[in-house]
């Protein structure tokens, strides 16, 4: 074979000579096409950039200036008296305790009927549920959930709450609304962080004789409840600044005075009028003071509406710490 | 060497698995699985020696759709354990599985272990103090985890991690383990880790493994099955098998002219 090769060689050394300049000649003139198609191509890369950037930079910047502004506007409210003034007629005495504390008192329902329903929900939908038709039928309704627009749940509230079953229109109805309303973003975010275990684990459960509950409770929820507590935060942000449905459900404007306390000194401790009590929320609040004529109330709303933005930006902040701290002792 | 006084562990009879939709991926198969004995099952990718062997644990039944039909009878108490009125769970308890990629728990190598008895209801702290140790030192990693008992199992190599679900399968006292193909996520070393250690165990329990790796079932097997299509095409004790494979379509494949 090697006698082939060499006999081969010989024959056609001039003809490989000949071959040799005149390749160089069209690896370099094909090179050149290669190298202007890259740039040609290469371009596009560039156009795209700055497309992505200018967009990118119109909704960054259009946020963070009203936000900028909003803070120089407000900026002589911001002291202590703001949290603890009730509104008043007068703007530079008006304060926000009657709304953060109706917002907090709120927040703490929401939370209590979001998260259990919502993971409870997510679990069944995930791990429990048969799949067929129906549960394909519950599935794309629970996304479809979460796209209503918000005041709807504002009417569907004062129907079943308010009216139906008396409630009124107070805290409790408030908490159980927007608990209703974010339910479907704990729900989704529940399932996508079940979905996010990998079948191996799950199996490896199921192996050592684990029943389905042993499995849920003692690996579905610990390794997921990182990301469930994610969609929860993101979730009640979202609560917090909800402004139609709390209106529907009949918030009102002007509120000095406080729900009674849910703490007292003597036993039970614990007192449950707040729940039925008037309320109002820093979102209305802000709205009312911008409806006003007199511009001195226009700080005051400035002022809230940083604060909003603060608060949301800090839950979402946590959030995202959250989810790290929690997901680092856990990589799949 | 098959004898007459080697005692039967299990046994497959006329098993056909049907895989939702309708694939049938093992076919009419008929095999003794020995007791304290290695089992290696052979064949080409896709051949269903791994959906045979998670017949022996059930893992099927945690997908809907899925039928069995034919029995797999446990010695000595004569269970066909694919019976549906057989809780799978029970099944579970008695034969353990070590799967193809280690996959420990986001848990300690503590709690890695600890978890079958847990979910036996063993709560005496001492008692799973002992077993954990026991599994340890059975999975050959006690001396490398004794002093980092509360570490993530994450952070073992994954070698270690595949001995430490071997330590997992084992602190539950089963009578078969199952392994599917435990070693082709491994590089050599730790590859020969795990074979010395099979071997080990099959001193105290029926081993029945699923291997890509023929050399390895060679190395480690006593009796050897060779499957395609999902069928049974030879069975016999390891050194006939591959020495003088009765079946043409064994020798092919054993020699490497196909698979």
């Amino acid at each position: 074979m090697n006698d082939d090769v060499r006999k081969n060689n010989d024959a056609s050394k001039n003809l490989m000579k000949y071959q040799a300049t005149t390749n160089k000649a069209a690896v370099l003139e094909n090179l050149d096409a290669v190298r202007a198609m890259i740039r040609r191509h290469k371009f596009n890369d560039y156009i795209f950039s700055i497309i992505g950037l200018i967009a990118l930079m119109i909704g960054l910047l259009t946020l963070l200036t009203l936000f900028i502004e909003l803070i120089r506007d407000g900026s002589g409210r911001f002291n202590l008296q703001f949290f603890s003034d009730f509104p008043s007629r007068r703007a530079e005495h008006a304060g926000l305790l009657s709304a953060w504390v109706g917002s907090a008192l709120i927040m703490a329902i929401t939370f209590l009927v979001a998260v259990p329903m919502g993971v409870a929900a997510g679990l069944y939908l995930e791990e429990y549920a048969p799949k067929n038709w129906f549960s394909d039928l519950i599935e794309i309704n629970v996304s479809n959930l979460a796209g209503v627009p918000s005041i709807i749940y504002g009417l569907l509230a004062l129907g079943l709450f308010v009216y139906g079953l008396g409630l009124g229109q107070s805290i409790l109805t408030a908490g159980l609304t927007l608990g209703l309303l974010i339910l479907p973003i704990v729900i989704v975010a529940t399932r996508e962080s079940i979905r996010a275990i990998p079948v191996a684990i799950r199996e490896a459960a199921y192996a050592v004789g684990a029943t389905k509950w042993q499995v849920v409770a003692d690996h579905i929820v610990k390794y997921s409840y990182g990301g469930i507590l994610t969609g929860v935060i993101i979730g009640m942000a979202r609560a917090l600044g909800e402004t139609a449905p709390v209106i529907t459900i009949g918030a009102l404007t002007f509120i000095a005075f406080l729900p009674s306390s849910p703490i007292s000194t003597e036993p039970p401790y614990l007192n449950f009028e707040w729940l039925s009590s008037g309320f109002t929320v820093l979102p209305i609040q802000m709205f009312n003071w911008l409806s006003r004529p007199d511009h001195a109330f226009h700080v005051n709303a400035a002022a809230t509406g940083a604060i909003i933005i603060m608060v949301t930006l800090l839950m979402n902040g946590t959030a995202i710490w959250l989810r790290y701290r929690i997901r680092k002792n856990i990589k799949w | 060497m098959v004898t007459a006084t080697t005692p039967l562990k299990a046994e497959a009879r006329n098993l056909n698995f049907i895989y939702n939709g309708g694939n049938r991926a093992v076919k009419n198969l008929s095999m003794p699985l020995y007791e304290n004995k290695i089992t290696a099952l052979i064949g080409p990718s896709g051949c269903g020696k791994s959906t045979f062997l998670r017949c022996f644990n059930r893992m099927h039944d945690l997908y809907p759709g899925n039928k069995y039909e034919g029995q797999i009878v446990m010695h000595p108490d004569n269970t066909n354990i694919l019976d549906p009125a057989v809780d799978p769970i029970e099944v579970r308890m008695r034969i353990s599985m070590v799967f193809q990629k280690p996959n420990p728990f986001p848990k300690s190598i503590y709690e890695n272990v600890a978890y079958g008895l847990r979910v036996r209801d063993i709560k005496n702290k001492r008692l799973i103090d002992e077993k954990v140790e026991e599994a340890l030192k059975g999975a050959a990693i006690w001396n490398e985890v004794k002093d980092r008992l509360q570490d993530l199992a994450f952070n073992l190599s994954g070698g270690q991690q595949q001995r430490l679900c071997i330590a997992r399968a084992l602190a539950t006292d089963p009578e078969i383990m199952l392994f599917d193909e435990p070693t082709s996520a491994l590089d050599p070393i730790a590859t020969a880790n795990i074979e010395e250690l099979m071997s080990e165990l099959s001193n105290k329990l029926t081993i029945l493994v699923v291997t890509h790796n023929m050399q390895q079932a060679a190395r480690v097997s006593d009796y050897t099955a060779y499957m395609y299509l999902g069928e049974l095409i030879e069975y016999g004790d390891t050194d006939s098998i591959f020495t003088h494979p009765t079946r043409k379509e064994t020798e092919d494949y054993i020699t490497g002219k196909f698979g």
